[in-house]
């Protein structure tokens, strides 16, 4: 049938028990929570609230929820992975089908970088940037909400390759030729090339929305060296994005064309050449690893700073490191294929930028040392995490000093050692520094704060899960374990792939328990409820404010005239040097308007991202024009802001009466 | 945006510190906003001319660019797309001044020399395409069209952008929104030709040295 392009029913796996047994489970949990919302009527709240919303906090909770989901089906990936090699050694093939876990260790890459690490770190500066730059919202709001449900886009038609047709097999990163259509004639590069376009023009809008909010809005008297470290390395990384992003466009729109089209860019004859599909991808790829640790170093650094009750040590040396980093980052890539063949002196200049790369993170993690060092360090759950990360990501910062070393990296090249190295810098780097921020932000985002015993339970699970699942591959790695096994005959390997597979039980346990934390912090709202809009004694602008701030934050721009002007103030007032408050005058308020024309993009994104991977050329037509259609008529409204009466805004201040006058 | 706004009563600049000034106006936020995707705009180019320079040579036994380059009509094409930009910059002042009939004539140029570079594109690529120079021949190829071909499909969205604000314009005048627009589209039109000049040396000087 050429109506619906490739598609049939054939591409739904009604042969594999497990794939159908997941989508079943995910059919329920999306039906069954549909219903829920409609019948309790909360449909039209949540299009008006959320879905149309242009606000920069509510953004940054979806993104938020959007990666939390994401990691729970990116970790079941994993968690089968460490199944399946613990069980598949010597004659034994576990569970999983080749054909399966190949497309399980692709989809699991893809979706940890794209869809969980990512929309975690930009829902954070979504969420944080604009309350610590003491403004009312990002450069251009309704892109925001563009950028937000253009990922989500992403993200549903990688979940749709579960029941239609297959996700890539090819590994995250989707190397030609084996990515050519002569060798995977199927569907799943192209799920993973049209969702990762999508969600990356997504991810690029926001790179320029936050490079434009950070350098053009900020509050009355903050200048460059007054902003908060977590501003900072948003800065960095977001003009990482602008700078990487596009490269990352440039590269799927080639390997599309040699898909579709049949051009020679990265086949085998006609001279096309996969290295430089390699070349291409680190290019944007080692920046990406900048792009989404950066942000979290900004996260570790408020959180020593706010629970040592003293100012970050070395402000300027940590705003030089990370601007430092933000360039070398564009040196090193070729670290990642040492194997190439490129000459001796190529490999060993790159050898060379890799363990510079490493100065800068060192003098990070020294400033942290010394600013917990004589402070009156309160161990709460973000404190926790941040020296978790401490301890674990100099290990894995040591390995990758290692591997920078191109005579080692030989020998280890594609093994799991790599892959212990990697998650071992990811792991306490990102995601442990996302969880702080999670919890260092909660309390300002809804008002209450989340349960300390569940959080610090949750904290030492994933910190000793961590290191029970990866160290024995550093092990493995280095009796010649290579990545990606389904089976193997080496049985020496399975005790260590044994102990691996309990340490990602043990994670399991700390990702329920940060679900159970979640659910207790919920119903005991009350009891943890923060009236006072900063419940930790916060030195930054955004704890300026109420808990959950209003659409325009700020009734009055607070003028800031220092570094950590929130705490100066505070101590001011504390020693009767100044009154607390000052009469204010308000004034109305613009904000920027709802829109549902993210959404609307977005739902053509989707159908038009679905009909391009299906050959279904009437239907990706519609898609587009769809999308322009939407844009079109975006571009033709007459109002985009609704004006907030001085009167209200007054009232919402004097009610809440926390906001500090600056 | 309600604090541009505000601030728009302070004059941008008069103050000591520009950092006192608090947020910037909706105006320079616009245009800077839309110079940093230009940037993201020229680094996706430097990725396909990057892929151009690795694969110029692998011609795999077909055409080559000195055997497929006409020198006359990239001369030609390069003459119309410099010489629409002067159109553009006058039309820009013509918006500075406000006037109705400056600017739609500005546009007008803009749009035919667009159009005219276009067309001399295309029948260069139908040209190649006669003499079975197709992007499915070689890499070499594959790279070309795709190199040329997105600054072709750049070019064809501006002429696009600049009709719909033509449109806008007659129907809203020159409010701020519609200003600020057709601001960020001369700054597109103007990166564009940053894009050939290069593509002008790469491609096509570069192309035919022996």
């Amino acid at each position: 049938m050429t109506l619906l392009g490739k598609l049939d029913w054939s591409a739904v796996p009604l042969d594999q028990p497990i794939i159908m047994g997941t989508v079943g489970g995910m059919v329920v949990a999306i039906v069954s929570v549909l219903s829920w919302v409609t019948l309790k009527g909360y449909v039209p709240y949540l299009w008006r609230e959320w879905i149309t919303s242009v606000d920069h906090k509510r953004i940054g909770v979806m993104y938020i929820i959007l990666a939390l989901v994401m990691l729970l089906r990116g970790f079941a990936d994993g968690i089968m992975m460490r199944t399946q090699q613990a069980v598949a050694a010597g004659g034994a093939q576990g569970f999983l089908p080749p054909e399966h876990f190949d497309q399980i260790f692709s989809a699991h890459g893809t979706i940890m970088i794209f869809f969980v690490a990512m929309p975690l770190v930009i829902g954070l500066m979504n969420f944080a940037v604009p309350l610590q730059l003491g403004v009312r919202d990002v450069a251009f709001p309704t892109m925001n909400s563009i950028s937000f449900w253009l990922t989500a886009s992403g993200v549903l038609l990688t979940n749709v390759s579960l029941a239609i047709g297959e996700f890539a097999k090819t590994g995250w990163f989707a190397y030609p030729p084996l990515s050519e259509l002569q060798f995977s004639p199927g569907v799943g590069v192209d799920y993973y090339l049209w969702s990762l376009q999508i969600s990356g023009i997504g991810t690029l809008l926001s790179g320029v929305n936050f490079v434009t909010t950070i350098l053009k809005m900020r509050a009355p008297g903050m200048s460059y060296m007054r902003m908060p470290v977590f501003c900072w390395t948003a800065l960095a990384s977001n003009l990482l994005i602008v700078a990487a992003f596009p490269v990352l466009t440039a590269l799927f729109a080639m390997l599309l064309l040699d898909r579709y089209l049949g051009f020679h860019f990265f086949t085998v004859d006609a001279g096309g050449n996969a290295m430089m599909y390699v070349n291409l991808f680190w290019v944007w790829g080692h920046p990406e690893v900048y792009i989404l640790v950066l942000p979290a170093f900004g996260i570790f650094s408020e959180v020593t700073a706010t629970f040592s009750g003293k100012s970050l040590f070395g402000y300027r040396s940590m705003i030089l490191a990370t601007m430092t980093i933000c360039v070398l980052s564009y040196t090193v890539w070729l670290h990642h294929f040492f194997t190439m063949g490129a000459s001796a002196s190529v490999n060993a200049f790159f050898g060379i930028t890799s363990m510079i790369i490493g100065v800068p993170t060192g003098v990070k993690v020294f400033n942290w040392l010394f600013t917990m060092y004589g402070g009156r360090v309160r161990f709460t759950v973000p404190v926790l995490w941040t020296i978790g990360f401490m301890v674990s990501f100099v290990f894995g910062g040591l390995t990758g000093v290692l591997l920078a070393l191109p005579a080692v990296d030989w020998q280890v090249h594609n093994s799991v050692f790599l892959v212990a190295h990697f998650h071992h810098v990811i792991i306490p780097g990102v995601l442990f520094g996302c969880m702080a921020g999670y919890n260092y932000w909660f309390p300002k985002a809804f008002g209450f704060k989340l349960d300390e015993r569940w959080g610090k339970a949750a904290f030492w699970c994933w910190f000793i899960g961590f290191h029970l699942a990866f160290m024995p591959l550093y092990v493995t790695g280095l009796m010649g374990m290579p990545r990606r096994l389904q089976h193997y005959d080496v049985l020496s390997w399975q005790p260590w792939l044994l102990v691996a597979e309990s340490g990602a039980l043990v994670i399991l346990l700390g990702i329920i328990f940060q679900i159970v934390q979640l659910v207790v912090s919920v119903r005991h709202r009350e009891e943890l409820r923060d009236a006072t809009g900063d419940p930790w004694n916060g030195r930054t602008l955004e704890w300026a404010t109420a808990s959950p701030p209003p659409a325009w934050n700020f009734a009055v721009l607070p003028h800031v005239d220092g570094l950590d002007a929130f705490w100066t103030k505070k101590q001011r007032v504390l020693a009767n040097q100044e009154p607390a408050a000052r009469p204010r005058a308000y004034q109305s308020i613009e904000v920027p308007k709802n829109s549902p024309v993210g959404f609307v993009t977005a739902f053509f994104a989707v159908v038009g991202g679905f009909a391009l991977i299906w050959h279904i050329w009437w239907m990706a037509g519609f898609g587009v024009l769809g999308a322009a259609v939407t844009l079109l008529a975006f571009m033709f409204r007459t109002k985009d802001e609704v004006e907030i009466p001085a009167d209200k805004v007054g009232l919402f201040d004097r009610a809440h009466s926390v906001e500090v006058s600056l | 945006m309600n604090v541009a706004v505000e601030m728009d009563a302070v004059r941008h600049g008069e103050l000591l510190d520009i950092s006192e000034a608090g947020p910037a106006p909706k105006r320079i936020i616009a245009g800077f906003g839309f110079w940093i995707f230009l940037l993201s705009d020229i680094v996706m180019f430097s990725a396909l001319f990057a892929s151009y320079a690795v694969l110029a040579k692998a011609s795999a036994g077909g055409l080559t660019g000195a055997q497929l380059f006409d020198q006359r009509n990239v001369a030609m094409e390069t003459a119309l797309l410099l010489l629409s930009s002067y159109s553009c910059g006058m039309m820009s002042l013509a918006i500075n001044s406000q006037r109705y009939l400056a600017t739609f004539l500005g546009a007008v140029v803009t749009f035919l020399l667009g159009a005219a570079f276009l067309k001399l594109e295309l029948r260069e690529f139908q040209g190649m395409i006669a003499l079975g120079a197709t992007p499915e021949r070689s890499a070499f190829l594959s790279a070309f069209f795709t190199l040329v071909g997105s600054h072709g499909l750049h070019v064809t969205v501006g002429l696009a952008w600049l009709v719909l604000m033509m449109v806008q314009l007659s129907l809203r005048g020159f409010q701020d929104a519609v200003v600020r627009r057709l601001h960020c589209f001369s700054l597109f039109w103007h990166a564009l030709d940053i894009i050939w000049v290069l593509i002008f040396t790469v491609v096509y000087l570069m192309g035919v040295l022996p």
